[in-house]
């Protein structure tokens, strides 16, 4: 595999603020990959800085092996789809759309050609003599797309694209953005708040926070096993429980109760256990079997999600949340059932701060 | 029971004539409301220029008054005479080139500005209307002195081994003095214009492969494009008409329109001919703003 994008040592200072911090990264070749993180994380500076829009204040940025650090944004092979996707106002979809051939210098009836080619392919054959304002917001962000993509960029950059989409909507394009982008097979370079949204879609995920870079893998990996407390929290929903490590099987919760989970840190380090609430399961109250996988509590609040429901347990000491699929062999509780909670060892990831 | 309310509010049901009425109601309040602007409009502007346009078809006679009968188009033909359509062409040409070149000096500036932080922009802004605090007249003088002989510039010019530049009486000191008359004219709606339009557009068209020239000509320009319009018909219509600026730092070889209509009315006491063009000149005005509203009317 080629490396498309590769970041060495990165960073980028506006004023005092520190707002990319040392960051390596390397996106391969057709790949989709997402930078997520909430905001103010560092994604869409990152993302800038590979269009071109900022320049790097520290570190080597190359494109295809090509040092770009501070080559001007029309000289690299890169395309943006911007947040609000940017549309010329006063340019017809078709002149849009045929921007960057015609900066380029390409031969008028090329360019149509081509123009007209992108607009079939996203679907908005017969509306290029409208105007950007005269289209919904699908619409507009399709033709972002085509503008960008029929400039045929090695690497294709998405600043957010589908945050002004209603949830519906934005599921489909999605799903659509994913298909086209194994159709044209370069790699997409995502920026979104949404993690759900970046599991969806990407073939590796890179997670940031404060600039920094918490962890980039595959979105298995960040979800079944977080790097540190951060990324446990901010992907999906989960029950973060403090405690110490007393060997690398047995975890120590704070008030004093032993559960079993697997970690490699060493004895005596400050950790937190990340349980999911859909892998844990909650019966009437019993003697538990394994006592290391299980806490006793109370049903304190039940929230009804139709296909789900999330009832919140109280310990002495804290609350979990604990998903059960609404399924009709599935036992319904009320609120002040004493009731256990257990899981599966594997169902616990136990990350550091 | 239920107990009565204290007032007995009459409540008409809703008909499409109940709702008719309302519509009439609410437009006639609406112009009650500007009556004030109407009787304002009609006593100074409409009148006066309904004079002016019946004076402009009347006859002068033999002792400089104005006898209105005998109707005829004599001062609208005598606008074609070679001295007038040189002052017409003159007046023209100087209100072209004071435009071209407050566009050519507020056109960075105004992007300049509006790429500012909003605090900075606002002292500068202040700064552009500072002139303003001062009467036009005393700047116009205050332009005499500066270019006068032994002036601060004739001083600096002979300084740097340039010459003596007699720049007072000329064509060039009127330009001069238009364009700094007028700048602040063409820098308001420019920068009004520019700030608008989203920064992200100049990256889209720099992603896009365009150079800082193709930007500005493909993207900054024509979204400028109502305040460029803006901006110049401020500066054209009174540069075209200027007779303060042109009278004091013109001298008498450069006439101008304005200083030429002046005279019809009290010097020549033509006062049909000075009447027939004022109304050219107004017309030509007219047709610019007609221009401006079909173009760009949305802004300002």
């Amino acid at each position: 595999m080629t490396a498309a994008v590769e970041l060495r040592g990165i960073t980028k200072k506006f004023g005092d603020v520190i707002a990319v911090d040392n960051v390596d990264l390397t996106i391969q070749d057709g790949e989709f990959f997402s930078l997520l993180g909430p905001s103010g994380c560092g994604k869409t500076t990152t993302l800038r800085m590979i269009a071109g829009l900022e320049f790097p204040t520290e570190g080597s940025l190359s494109i295809f092996g090509e040092e770009v650090g501070t080559l001007a944004p029309n000289k690299r092979s890169v395309n943006t789809v911007f947040q609000n996707y940017a549309l010329f106002p006063h340019l017809t979809v078709l002149d849009n759309v045929g921007f960057g051939l015609k900066m380029q210098g390409v031969a008028k009836k090329e360019t149509k050609e081509r123009s007209m080619e992108m607009i079939e392919l996203v679907q908005l054959a017969g509306l290029e003599t409208r105007k950007p304002s005269q289209m919904s917001g699908g619409q507009q962000q399709r033709v972002a797309l085509a503008r960008a993509l029929v400039n045929q960029p090695k690497v294709l950059l998405l600043d957010e694209p589908l945050g002004a989409l209603d949830l519906k909507l934005r599921q489909e394009m999605q799903l659509e953005l994913k298909k086209l982008q194994r159709d044209v097979g370069i790699s997409f370079v995502f920026v979104t708040h949404d993690q759900e949204e970046a599991l969806t879609m990407s073939d590796r995920i890179a997670v940031m926070h404060e600039g920094k870079l918490l962890q980039v893998a595959s979105p298995e990996e960040i979800y079944e096993s977080p790097a540190n407390r951060f990324v446990a929290d901010f992907i999906g929903r989960t029950n973060l429980l403090d405690g110490t490590t007393s060997d690398n099987e047995t975890v120590v919760l704070s008030n004093g109760t032993s559960i079993r989970a697997q970690n490699t840190f060493p004895e005596g380090t400050k950790v937190s256990i990340s349980i999911r609430p859909e892998r844990t399961e909650i019966t009437q109250r019993s003697e538990p079997s394994d006592s290391l996988s299980s806490i006793q509590g109370t049903v304190e609040t039940i929230t009804y999600l139709g296909n789900a429901r999330v009832y919140g347990v109280k310990f002495t000491w804290l609350s979990i949340e604990v998903r059960e699929e609404n399924r009709p062999d599935l036992e319904v509780f009320n609120v002040g059932d004493d009731v256990t909670v257990h899981w599966e060892h594997d169902a616990i990831s136990v990350v550091k701060d | 029971m239920r107990k009565r309310k204290h007032t007995d509010h009459v409540v008409e049901v809703a008909t499409p004539e109940f709702e008719k009425a309302a519509q009439k109601k609410e437009s006639r309040r609406g112009l009650l409301m500007a009556l004030p602007s109407y009787l304002y409009l009609i006593l100074f502007f409409v009148i006066p220029l309904g004079i002016v346009l019946i004076y402009s078809f009347a006859t002068r006679n033999r002792f400089g008054g104005t006898d209105l009968s005998g109707w005829n188009l004599e001062s609208y033909e005598r606008i074609a005479e070679p001295i007038v359509r040189t002052i017409l062409f003159r007046s023209l040409w100087l209100a072209i080139l004071t435009t071209v070149i407050c566009l050519v000096i507020a056109y960075p500036f105004a992007y300049y500005l509006s790429t500012r932080k909003p605090t900075i922009r606002n002292v500068m802004l202040v700064f552009v209307m500072i002139p303003f605090w001062t009467n036009f007249l005393v700047r116009n003088y205050a332009w005499r002195v500066i270019l006068g002989n032994d002036g601060p510039f004739t001083k600096v010019t002979e300084f740097f081994g340039l010459g003596t530049h007699e720049l007072l009486f000329s064509q060039k000191a009127v330009v001069l003095g238009l364009v700094y008359g007028y700048l602040p004219f063409m820098i308001l709606p420019l920068y009004a214009a520019i700030e608008r339009i989203d920064g992200q557009l100049l990256e889209a068209s720099r992603d896009l492969y365009g150079n800082g020239w193709q930007s500005f000509k493909n993207v900054l320009l024509p979204l400028s494009m109502p305040g460029v319009i803006a901006g110049s018909i401020l500066v054209f219509v009174p540069s075209l008409g200027a007779y303060v600026t042109p009278e004091i730092l013109g001298g008498a070889k450069t006439t101008l329109l304005g200083s030429y209509i002046v005279t019809q009315f009290l010097t020549a006491r033509n006062w049909p001919f000075g009447a027939a063009l004022s109304f050219v000149l107004m017309a030509v005005m007219l047709l610019m703003t007609i221009i401006y509203f079909r173009k760009g009317g949305r802004t300002l």
